[in-house]
């Protein structure tokens, strides 16, 4: 049996609870979720927490309110079937209903939350790997070594955010509710993530992802998320698209937001793709400019589980069908 | 050296019974089963969440053991595919399984088979493309999928028939 290392276990009944538990025991302590993510990993011996503290029973993060004044807000512990199976969301952000549809199984749906997805540790095929393994290959810079494997002359690591939801919730321009011992704050999600596999985003070790609000999409909005992946179900990205278009009534593109996923170490948005449908009457030819902007911007590294060639060469191909997605209906 | 945290002693709820015992906090729901209460119907596969064998109903709800706390099960109710047959009688996915042959070694039939009724019991009538997309989380080496995912249509018309005759 691959076994858990010993831990305590700590089930928190309120934020409050969950945050003063993890201020308690400082960096000894790690909050779970779903567990899918972080249960894998520490089964591989890449986290051995003293002490981890459930966020399971704060019902209070289980609820998605929409409201068409101020959109949507979801509780970080809502599973990815919750969300897939709201109402609201295939409705107003059906980019999202997809890119949760498409996480793993339907198991890890039930047991994996928005929150977890969100904070969804970086992946790497020279970091999620058994202890003997990394053990014979001399470790890297993201756990226990000083080079990384990927980018030899690199001083960052580039293990990459497989999160589905994560540029899916970019485009949509999510704002994250973060609570510590110090209180709240609200971080955009562009100022969330950060392009170092090591130290992916900014939450403290102290803090938990409580809440994620998703203001109400301009009218005209479409949007869609496809991902590549060499299995339709359990495998990761090995790249990802999110698209969120905007068109004024007389069909003018009026807000263009593509966001990719597993080149990076943070999602990237591709500003350059957005500026070339801004002001356009979206079509097919425009979509293959776009794509090809996409195609630059993506640098993918030699570190999932297919050649970096083919998720290079994939890119565009991907972020095409995201873009005709969001521009057949207008045909 | 870390020593391990002492045990819990609580009460699970496993197929309807209540069984009281003491487990390691960091103990999972798969270890718990078949090395305390010696219900090894639940299968261990991969122990990461990569195959399906260990998937247990909690709650209502698939979910994959394997990844789960026993302590994260306190109060909850919990069912392994030993609670499918009642009184020496298959539950009818499980007859449909034997009659066509949709389990060879077995190792991944378990899981199938909780994941399967859970999709029966919400849908009678499941196209293959809903057969197929409920049971996405489990692998089988020896089968081939096709007679597995005929034995749950063949298992949903006849509690259908069940049902209306
Ligand atoms: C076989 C398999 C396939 C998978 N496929 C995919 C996939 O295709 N796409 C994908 O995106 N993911 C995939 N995953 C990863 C994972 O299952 C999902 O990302 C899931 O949503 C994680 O949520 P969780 O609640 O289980 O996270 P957990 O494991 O509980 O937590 C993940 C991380 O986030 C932290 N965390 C969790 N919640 C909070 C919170 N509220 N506040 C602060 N920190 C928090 C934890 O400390 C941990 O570091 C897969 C996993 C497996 C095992
Ligand atoms: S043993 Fe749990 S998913 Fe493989
Ligand atoms: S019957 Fe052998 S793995 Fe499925």
């Amino acid at each position: 049996m691959l076994r858990l290392p010993a831990f305590e276990f700590q089930p928190a009944r309120s934020v409050d609870e969950a945050v003063t538990l993890l201020g308690e025991h400082g960096d000894d302590a790690l909050p779970v979720a779903g567990g899918t993510d972080l249960y894998a990993n520490m089964k591989l011996g890449l986290f051995a927490p003293r002490v981890v503290v459930g966020l399971r029973s704060i019902t209070a993060l289980r609820s998605i309110r929409f409201d068409p004044q101020h959109g949507l807000r979801i509780g970080a512990l809502c599973s990815l079937d919750a969300i897939v199976r709201e109402p609201a969301v295939a409705e107003h952000y059906p980019a999202l209903a997809q890119a949760a549809a498409m996480v793993g199984t339907p198991e890890i749906r039930n047991m994996g939350t928005i929150g977890g997805n969100l904070c969804l540790e970086t992946r790497c095929n020279y970091f999620n790997q058994s202890a003997e393994w990394r053990k014979a290959m001399g470790y890297c810079l993201k756990r226990d070594g000083n080079l990384c494997r990927v980018a030899l002359h690199s001083d960052t690591c580039k293990a990459i955010n497989a999160s589905d939801t994560a540029p899916v919730m970019h485009a949509y321009d999510a704002r994250l509710s973060l609570v510590g011992p110090r209180g709240e704050r609200t971080v955009n999600i562009r100022e969330f993530y950060q392009n170092d596999g090591a130290h992916a985003n900014v939450k403290r070790a102290d803090e938990i992802l409580t809440e994620i609000a998703l203001p109400l999409p301009a009218r005209g909005t479409r949007s869609s998320y496809r991902k590549l992946r060499l299995r339709k179900a359990f495998d990761f990205p090995l790249l990802g698209v999110a698209v969120a278009v905007a068109t004024d009534a007389g069909g003018s593109c009026t807000q263009a937001r593509i966001v990719l996923n597993a080149v990076g170490s943070a999602p990237l948005e591709v500003e350059a793709a957005g500026a070339i449908l801004l002001g356009t009457h979206l079509g097919e030819e425009i979509a293959a400019d776009a794509a090809e902007e996409v195609f630059k911007a993506g640098k993918p590294l030699e570190n999932a589980n297919a050649s970096l060639l083919y998720r290079k060469r994939m890119l565009r191909v991907i972020a095409q069908r995201t873009l005709e997605d969001v521009i057949a209906p207008l045909r | 050296m870390s020593i391990a945290p002492s045990k819990i002693l609580a009460t699970l709820r496993v197929n309807g019974r209540d069984a009281t015992l003491a487990f390691h906090p960091h103990a999972t729901l798969l270890e718990v089963l078949r090395e305390e209460l010696r219900l090894t119907g639940t299968k261990h596969g991969c122990e990461l969440g990569q195959c399906g064998a260990c998937t247990v109903i909690v709650d209502g709800t698939p979910v994959l053991s394997c990844l789960t706390l026993a302590a994260e099960a306190i109060g909850r109710s919990v069912e392994t595919v030993e609670g499918l047959a009642v009184d020496g009688t298959l539950h009818p996915v499980q007859r449909a399984f034997l009659e066509l042959g949709a389990a060879q070694c077995g190792y991944c039939t378990p899981g199938f088979l909780n994941a399967a009724v859970h999709l029966l019991e919400k849908n009678l009538e499941p196209s293959e493309a809903e057969i197929r997309d409920a049971l996405a989380g489990h692998l089988c080496r020896c089968t081939g999928y096709t007679k597995i995912v005929e034995a749950v249509a063949l298992a949903g018309r006849r509690m259908r028939a069940s049902i209306d005759g």
